[in-house]
């Protein structure tokens, strides 16, 4: 017996389907020609499964400012925020979400991982309870077992079914944190937020909403579902990540409640990693300007995903409930996903494969993210290759 | 509410006829992932259901120890009868 053999079963599992060609968990970008096109395993391919709703990879704002930080602060910070490692753009950037969001307070974090387990980590002990929507992310899953606080799940998306389970809760119902996200990234689906927010406030919980995949994408200055469905007041903490509309890394965390402040000192995952680097901090910065400028972007976008999505509905694929950036194709079988997912990337098309148990329903997904960085030409290729493929799919 | 663990043990294998193949023999000392095919997050909607059936909230915590039909029965049986 070795320390490797939990590893057994994954091995053949990963041998047995993957065989020998291209491992779609982890295809090699060979060379990037824009933020919508690459070279991988040698063909020049579509990305399309990049989360970079925006387009902003290469925003020449963006650029200029990362390249300025590298000159002027050098390439990393060596510390914790809670040491050497909160330089003045760290704390500019903080109060430039903040003022996005209209908040009080926020909190820059390394990686939009740990701001979800940071923040829920920070807020929840032993003496308090979690639920959270059940297709929850791994980083939300996380943060909850590293609190220590009593996990409990609500049927996905599902108000009243958060109403029977806060109502089980009797009175512990005020030391429950609610979390739920903005756009599942699943299958693309948005949060009944405003019922929610009811259902919290009728029982004096708190809610925590991700906006991962919604910063951006929603809302007329593209802060997320909170901004779209006219309830940034009511949520008490709104979380999210740099790595997708504001296309670098790190991850935020922002509340009107002045205790927010305090995670800084009481949450291990802002205390023990090292903060971002300055460049990073520093196109952060310019991005969530243009975000917040981004109308334009958002209009193509959505023009580009809702065609998409008719198009793959057309074509006879079953997808996520509604026209989002983050278009789902569910596959009965893991073969069969794969199988699509191998025959897009010949057609020189990159999207994401999901298999279960991180899928609904034990569905495999084949996911596609919209880019307003697409061009129209690519939008048509993306079509193009799935009306071939549909045939063997739907 | 209150159940024996019988009462329990009977809903828990109810529930869990639905969730696994026609051909396998459910017990009390089946083993929900190796032997049950289970994955793990039809464990936590599993729990779900027991949690609407028996009216009660069972933290997914609470998990942790449990491989068997018969771990799981008596988790359930310890939350009714703690009142929680």
């Amino acid at each position: 017996m070795s320390l490797f053999a939990k590893f057994q079963p994954l091995m053949q599992d990963r041998h047995n389907l993957l065989g020998q060609g291209i491992d779609p968990f982890g295809a090699p970008i060979e060379e990037i020609y824009s933020a919508t096109e690459a070279r991988i395993n040698g063909r020049r391919t579509i990305l399309a499964g990049t989360n970079n709703y925006l387009g902003l990879t290469f925003d020449a704002a963006s650029l200029s400012a990362a390249h300025a930080a590298l000159d002027e602060l050098g390439t990393g910070t060596t510390g914790s925020r809670m040491a050497n490692g909160s330089f003045a753009g760290h704390r500019a950037l903080e109060q430039e979400i903040a003022a996005f969001y209209g908040c009080a307070q926020a909190i820059v974090f390394t990686t939009g991982y740990q701001a979800n387990l940071a923040v829920i980590s920070g807020l929840t002990n032993n003496e308090d309870a979690i639920l959270i929507d059940a297709d929850s992310h791994a980083s939300i899953y996380d943060g909850c077992r590293l609190s220590g606080a009593d996990i409990l799940r609500f049927r996905h998306n599902n108000p009243e079914d958060l109403d029977r389970r806060l109502r089980r809760l009797g009175a512990r119902a005020t030391t429950t944190l609610v979390i739920i996200e903005g756009i599942y990234s699943m299958l693309g689906d948005k949060a009944r937020i405003r019922e929610i927010i009811e259902v919290k406030n009728t029982h004096g919980a708190m809610l925590l909403v991700d906006e991962a995949h919604s910063l951006g994408v929603l809302g007329e200055r593209g802060r997320g579902l909170v901004e779209e469905a006219g309830v940034i007041d009511d949520a008490d903490f709104i979380a999210g990540t740099f790595s997708k509309s504001l296309a670098s890394t790190g991850g935020y965390c922002v509340s009107n409640h002045p205790q927010l402040e305090l995670i800084r000192y009481a949450s291990r995952p802002y205390i023990f990693t090292a903060s971002p680097c300055p460049s990073v901090i520093a196109s952060t910065r310019a991005a969530l300007q243009r975000v917040a400028h981004g109308g334009d972007l958002r209009a193509r976008l959505w023009r580009h995903a809702r065609r998409l999505y008719q198009h793959l509905l057309d074509a006879g694929y079953t997808l996520g409930p509604e026209p989002c950036p983050v278009i789902a194709a569910l596959l009965d079988t893991r073969e069969q996903a794969l199988a699509l997912w191998r025959g897009l990337h010949e057609h020189g098309v990159y999207v994401n494969l999901i298999f279960p148990p991180a899928t609904p329903d034990g569905k495999s997904l084949v996911r596609i993210s919209v880019s307003a960085a697409h061009t129209d030409e690519q939008i048509d290729k993306i079509c193009a290759a799935f009306s071939a493929l549909a045939p063997d799919y739907r | 509410m209150s159940a024996s663990y019988e009462e329990i043990l009977e809903k828990v294998i109810n529930a869990l006829d639905g969730l696994t193949a026609a051909e396998v023999r459910l017990t009390e000392d089946s083993e929900l992932v190796t032997e049950l095919g289970l994955d793990s997050f039809k464990v936590l909607d599993l729990l779900m259901d027991i949690e609407d059936e028996f009216d009660i909230s069972m933290p997914v915590n609470l998990l942790a120890d449990v491989q068997t039909v018969k771990d799981l029965a008596h988790r359930i049986h310890a939350v009714i009868n703690s009142g929680t």
